[in-house]
């Protein structure tokens, strides 16, 4: 390669650098502050791990610890503390419980509709397919108070049916995917039918095998989006803790009678965000091996 | 036993007619070819004896049964598709398998894992197996039973996709221009696999193909469609001898069929160019196409008043045969001639070359374009 060259890739290379540090430095901040102690965390000494001082806390003391268990490596004091103060691993499986049901019933209701969007004449399919893309321009807060008014109606609020019902119809799925099947020939459906298949079969043994790589993009999609949700468990969960989703789990941290602890908060966020990047990273080979349609022409 | 009757079947989309009022016996253990040029309707028409598609009248009888109202799966049809259209994400032995597994276990034994548990599975299995080992090794394909449709090369795939048709032992099988995606010589080689795999399982075949070659080598009858109309069903040789229009006559035959303007005067007599035919036309006073296919002409070394002479504007060497590209002298026709080798290997572009004609091989057609018989022929 010419030297020239090299000075233009260097440039590209800069500004990707740039940008990578600017999207991880808040990544950088919340490992960093989850291991250090609230002192170094409030002066912004210590760097990235600080010094790990045996030493006692106060808030722990208060909360009626002995002052013997409370006296431990900033580290180790506050991922303890965490998992101590708010019961983590019960969010986090409600968690994998609402984003896996809302995923799941998603598939079930988005599969067979953009099967028959795509594939099957029918009288108004584009009508009905119209009606798709109209719903993927509502807003999601613009429909959530009557959402929540006939949640409470049927007596469902503080349930884990409120926290998967309103999700489970994605248009933007049936979107998705109808696009997608659009691409699969028609012959494969034909050699299917001809085989013997009934149309479910066709969706659930021919159709969805090759959408993987489109249905994958979704899951990252759907499984992202109601893992960090906020406002909507919010809303529909008022009292019941053991109902709470990770980041209703994350406010517990903030304010209250032991001010605001940063060391102990970080550490529970880094507890929930760790499962949806290694879920991540996993997924992302499956992205690139992906089952093409290359056997196909 | 595999006989299949189109009575009176038309087909239309909206407004547009595709098939037009048809009507075709296929006899039990026949090749039949329907061609005809792209569009014509053929492959609908494959579609709806397939039950693929719904035709807007007429009836479908397999075996003497009416099928009209019959699914696609129960009518124990085959079928080949252009694209192959194996499952992608199966292996070889799985995609032969699926038709297999749909008709012969029921719904139960189809659960996965506990389907396992019916007693009458094992003996199904088994049975499965021994029919797509067997299929395999006919089609010579054993060695690729564990390779997904993506490893496989076109040919491989074309087996594998007629595999998948066989292992069912269908009353018939449907092609729809399986060949076209191969490449020319493997197509050629093909052919005449398609034709012994034919006359080893003496099953019906329906193929379709916009190939008039494919046509003429494998069937016992080949139907020509055009415009959703079935104009001509018949052997090949007769259809290729004695075509029933101009527009089958212009559809089979590589090169195509040479057409001349020409008149029949008030005896019959048939004139084109500065010729006179031998032989009368049944119709009198009239315009007339005469059509002479490029082996019916020759090139000459005579001049007088059954020979016309052109110009040679393309000469195209096939090796076994040459055929010339002749503009003729009055300039209203380009023709095709063939020559042998030995005889006009010294004729090259630009030369003024005379023609004469085959004796009793011209074809006569109206202004219509329908046949005009000879009176003495």
């Amino acid at each position: 390669m010419e030297a020239k060259q090299y000075i233009g890739e260097g440039w590209k290379h800069a500004i990707l650098i740039i940008g990578a540090i600017v999207v991880m430095l808040p990544f950088y901040m919340m490992v960093s502050m989850s291991l250090k102690s609230q002192q170094e965390i409030q002066s912004i000494s210590g760097g990235l791990i600080g010094a790990q001082e045996t030493q006692t806390f106060p808030v722990c003391v208060k909360t009626g610890y002995s002052e013997e268990t409370c006296t431990m490596k900033p580290y180790q004091y506050n991922y303890w503390f965490a998992f101590e103060k708010a019961p983590i691993p019960r969010y986090l499986m409600n968690g994998v419980i609402v984003t896996l049901s809302i995923f799941i019933i998603q598939v079930l209701v988005a599969l067979p509709c953009a099967y028959a969007l795509a594939k099957l004449r029918f009288y108004g399919r584009e009508f009905v397919f119209s009606m798709v893309l109209f719903c993927l321009l509502i807003p999601v807060h613009g429909i959530a108070l009557p959402l929540y008014v006939m949640l409470a109606q049927a007596g469902l609020v503080d349930t884990y049916s409120a926290l998967i019902l309103p999700w489970t119809i994605s248009v933007f799925g049936i979107f998705l995917m109808r696009q997608f099947f659009m691409t699969v020939p028609d012959e494969l459906i034909d050699a299917a039918r001809m085989d013997g298949m009934g149309e479910y079969a066709i969706v659930w043994k021919v159709m969805l095998p090759t959408a993987i790589p489109a249905l994958l993009a979704f899951a990252i999609f759907s499984v992202v989006a109601h893992w960090n949700d906020y406002f909507w468990p919010r809303m529909v969960i008022t009292g019941n803790r053991d109902l709470f989703t990770p980041p209703l789990g994350i406010r517990e941290f903030r304010g209250g009678i032991d001010s605001d602890e940063f060391g102990p908060m970080m550490a529970s966020i880094v507890t929930v965000t760790v499962p949806l990047i290694v879920a991540f990273i996993i997924a992302q080979k499956r992205f690139i091996e992906g089952i093409t349609l290359t056997g196909m022409k | 036993m595999g006989t299949i009757s189109l009575k009176n079947i038309s087909k239309s989309f909206g407004s547009t007619q595709v098939l037009n009022n048809l009507n075709v016996d296929i006899n039990d253990g026949e090749f039949l070819t329907l061609v005809g040029p792209s569009g014509c309707g053929k492959s609908t028409l494959l579609r709806i004896i397939a039950g693929l598609e719904q035709q807007t009248s007429g009836d479908v009888l397999i075996d003497n049964k009416n099928v009209n109202r019959v699914r696609a799966s129960e009518r124990d049809l085959a079928m080949v598709f252009q694209s192959y259209a194996l499952y992608p994400h199966l292996t070889v032995r799985r995609n032969l398998e699926t038709p297999l597994r749909l008709r012969d276990y029921n719904a139960f034994e189809r659960l996965p894992l506990i389907g396992n548990f019916s007693p009458s599975k094992k003996d199904k299995t088994e049975s499965i197996n021994q029919l797509v080992n067997k299929t395999s090794e006919t089609l010579k394909i054993s060695e690729l039973l564990d390779r997904k449709p993506g490893q496989l090369s076109g040919g491989q795939r074309q087996r594998v996709a007629l595999g998948r048709a066989m292992v069912r032992e269908p009353v018939a099988f449907l092609m729809d221009e399986p060949l076209s995606n191969l490449d020319a010589a493997l197509r050629v080689h093909m052919r005449s696999e398609l034709s012994e795999l034919h006359n080893s399982l003496k099953t019906t075949f329906v193929y379709v193909t916009h190939d008039q070659a494919e046509a003429l080598t494998m069937s016992s009858r080949m139907a020509v469609m055009i415009d959703g109309n079935l104009l001509q069903l018949d052997t090949p040789q007769e259809v290729y001898d004695n075509p029933s229009s101009l527009s089958v006559a212009q559809f089979v035959g590589s090169p195509k069929i040479n057409i001349f303007k020409g008149t029949a005067d008030s005896s019959g007599t048939v004139s084109f160019l500065n010729v006179n035919l031998k032989r009368k036309s049944s119709e009198s006073n009239t315009d007339l196409h005469i059509g002479i296919r490029p082996e019916h002409l020759e090139i000459t070394n005579e001049s007088n008043e059954n020979t016309f002479s052109g110009t040679v504007a393309y000469r195209e060497n096939l090796g076994s045969d040459i055929f010339f590209h002749v503009n003729i002298e009055d300039g209203s026709n380009k023709i095709i001639v063939r020559g042998l080798p030995q005889f006009t290997n010294q004729i090259s572009n630009g030369s003024n070359v005379n023609i004469k004609r085959v004796s009793d091989k011209a074809l006569l057609f109206s202004e219509a374009g329908m046949r005009v018989q000879f009176t003495n022929a």
